[in-house]
């Protein structure tokens, strides 16, 4: 029987006989999330030609072919099947290893170490965990993006602390003591740094490790840039005297490993950190898909050498840019990780994203525009340089006539 | 070999075309190291001709490559030396190679067509003196060369603006 539909004037009605708008049926916390800066720059590059973009944050090579044949391999021996909620015993024993191999880490596979889809779960699971409504959540910004929207659907409060350009965007305590009130209970340290390729030096952790301790703060570490350190060796936070069960280390092979597509990430840290985290992982992805696994596995047994070949590369594609960009007159401070420059337009008059606009229809080339990446980011500009010589040098010519042009 | 000659060398490899001042920025050295590193490479023969890798099926003009395995004597205190100097020198001979194995000499040749690099193998390369056998595979498709796929499906497949 089709049910009759009784139109009434105050309830504004749709042809399904729904009494709310749509916007009405949505959880607040959705709503309250901004719509994403860089989607709308997505928007706006997306589809056009004889572009250059330098606003990709992957890296630029394929996926080494032995870590991609140990996929292959597995699909076709039919390992197509759920792993352990944690990820694979095998797969966990080569994270431990690896992280006390390359950072001097301890973690005891069966019960600190669980394995998820990309970085991205680990922060999101990272912070479900630890996050009550009202709880304020500690963000040195610019940052990489996630990391308020999450905080804001778990109800917490996002506290941005603007890292500044004097400091080369490095956390400084004062800084960070500045920010904090009796709520606050998460900090979120991401160094290297997406977008500004700041790294803090172990000198530079110390007394931020002193702050954490005398306010009882929980870290949430995204080192997923780790390996990409061009000035000495990455510190890990949780290395520091007091740290490691303070912290929850978030990581995934998505940048060093070029393993983007694969979504392998993983979180280590204190047992009952990691149970609460399993158990949100358990129900809303069971586990990490396997292949990616298998991948994940030969990546971290046996591509050292390749995932050295690339972070050399990204050295020397980094001196490039960077010189490129001082020379045709973009101050730009030194950036030791990631595979980011990022220098500053301030001295142009033009917002950030009104040069990244005007860069992209007059000069064709693709950058993100600082300021969608928090605080302080206004007045900069994200540069990947996960692109080939030619092609930088090809955009820095570009970019360098569209600052004549101004 | 010192660990940034290395670097130069894996640079220009990949691209002879890079010009020293930006190898010497992505290096994080100054020009005139660089240059001087090159200038004496070249010198020394480390570095000893720059080409292009082409893809010769996309070129009407095709080639025919050939490798010939080739089991010759040696000479008595001069081993292998003469018979591949004696083989090099021929202009279609691309490459000479001392192989262990089963074979001693891998010779690779070009030529225009199938008749004429077949010919090369009877009329010059069988008849010298020490060559004991010969065996001839002509090359059939080129799929990767000096580090590179011919028929990639290249291209760069990131979204143009990630975060
Ligand atoms: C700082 C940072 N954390 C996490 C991620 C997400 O990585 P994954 O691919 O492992 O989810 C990114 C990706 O851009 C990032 O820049």
């Amino acid at each position: 029987m089709i049910k009759q539909q009784v139109k009434s004037e105050s309830e504004p009605s749709t042809e399904q006989g729904r009494r709310r708008s749509m916007a009405d049926y949505l959880a607040d916390n959705v709503k309250a999330i901004p719509p994403s800066g860089i989607r709308r720059f997505f928007d706006l590059v997306s589809g056009s030609k004889d572009v250059i973009s330098l606003g990709v944050g992957e890296p630029d090579f394929v996926t080494p072919w032995r870590f991609r044949d140990a996929a292959v391999y597995s699909i076709e021996k039919g390992r197509t099947q759920y792993t352990s909620n944690a990820g694979m015993p095998e797969l966990r024993e080569a994270i431990a290893e690896y992280l006390h191999g390359r950072f001097g880490l301890t973690y005891d596979p069966a019960k600190e170490v669980l394995v998820t889809v990309g970085a991205s779960e680990a922060v999101d699971l990272a912070l479900r965990a630890l996050v009550n409504p009202g709880d304020e959540v500690l963000i040195p910004e610019p940052s990489y993006v996630c990391y308020s929207p999450i905080t804001t659907l778990c109800g917490g409060v996002v506290v941005g602390i603007e890292t500044r350009p004097e400091d080369e965007f490095k956390l400084t305590p004062a800084a960070l003591r500045a920010a904090l009130t009796p709520k606050s209970k998460v900090l979120i340290l991401s160094f290297p740094n997406n977008p500004t390729g700041a790294i803090m030096t172990r000198e530079e952790l110390l007394p931020i490790a002193k702050v954490v301790e005398e306010h009882d703060l929980i870290v949430v570490a995204d080192e997923i840039y780790a390996e990409l350190t061009y000035a000495g060796k990455h510190v890990s936070f949780a290395s520091l005297p007091g740290m490691r069960d303070r912290t929850v280390l978030v990581s995934g092979m998505s940048k060093a490993f070029a393993m983007t597509g694969w979504r392998m990430g993983y979180a280590c840290g204190h047992p009952e950190i990691i149970a609460a985290m399993l158990k949100i992982h358990q129900y809303t992805v069971m586990c990490a898909p396997i292949m990616s696994q298998v991948a994940a596995i030969e990546a971290l047994r046996g591509g050292m050498e390749d995932m050295e070949r690339m972070v050399e590369s990204f050295n020397q594609r980094r001196r490039l840019i960077v010189q490129g960009l001082r020379d045709i007159g973009l101050p730009c401070h030194e950036p030791q990780g990631a595979f980011y420059a990022f220098p500053s337009i301030r001295h142009t008059g033009l917002s950030s994203e009104q040069f990244a606009e005007r860069l992209f229809r007059e000069a064709k080339v693709a950058v993100v525009p600082g300021n969608v990446f928090g605080k302080g980011g206004e007045g900069f500009l994200r540069c990947s340089y996960a692109t080939s010589p030619t092609l930088l040098q090809e955009a820095l010519e570009r970019i360098g006539k569209f600052l004549q042009t101004l | 070999m010192d660990d940034l000659r290395l670097k130069i060398l894996e640079l220009l490899r990949e691209d002879g075309r890079l010009p020293p001042s930006t190898i010497a920025t992505m290096l994080g050295v100054d020009e005139k190291t660089v240059r001087e590193a090159i200038a004496d490479m070249e010198k020394k023969h480390v570095i000893v001709k720059y080409g292009a890798t082409i893809n010769w099926s996309k070129v009407d003009d095709d080639k025919v490559t050939a490798l010939i395995e080739v089991q010759c004597t040696p000479e008595r205190g001069r081993g292998f030396e003469k018979i591949a100097e004696r083989i090099y020198l021929y202009p279609e001979v691309k490459s000479v190679y001392l192989m262990s194995g089963a074979y001693d000499l891998l010779v690779e040749i070009e030529g225009k067509t199938l008749k004429e690099v077949a010919s090369f193998v009877s009329s010059k390369l069988a008849p010298i003196e020490s060559v004991i056998s010969t065996k001839t595979f002509f090359i059939l498709k080129k799929y990767k060369q000096d580090g590179v796929i011919f028929e990639e499906l290249n291209g760069d497949h990131r979204l143009a603006v990630s975060p």
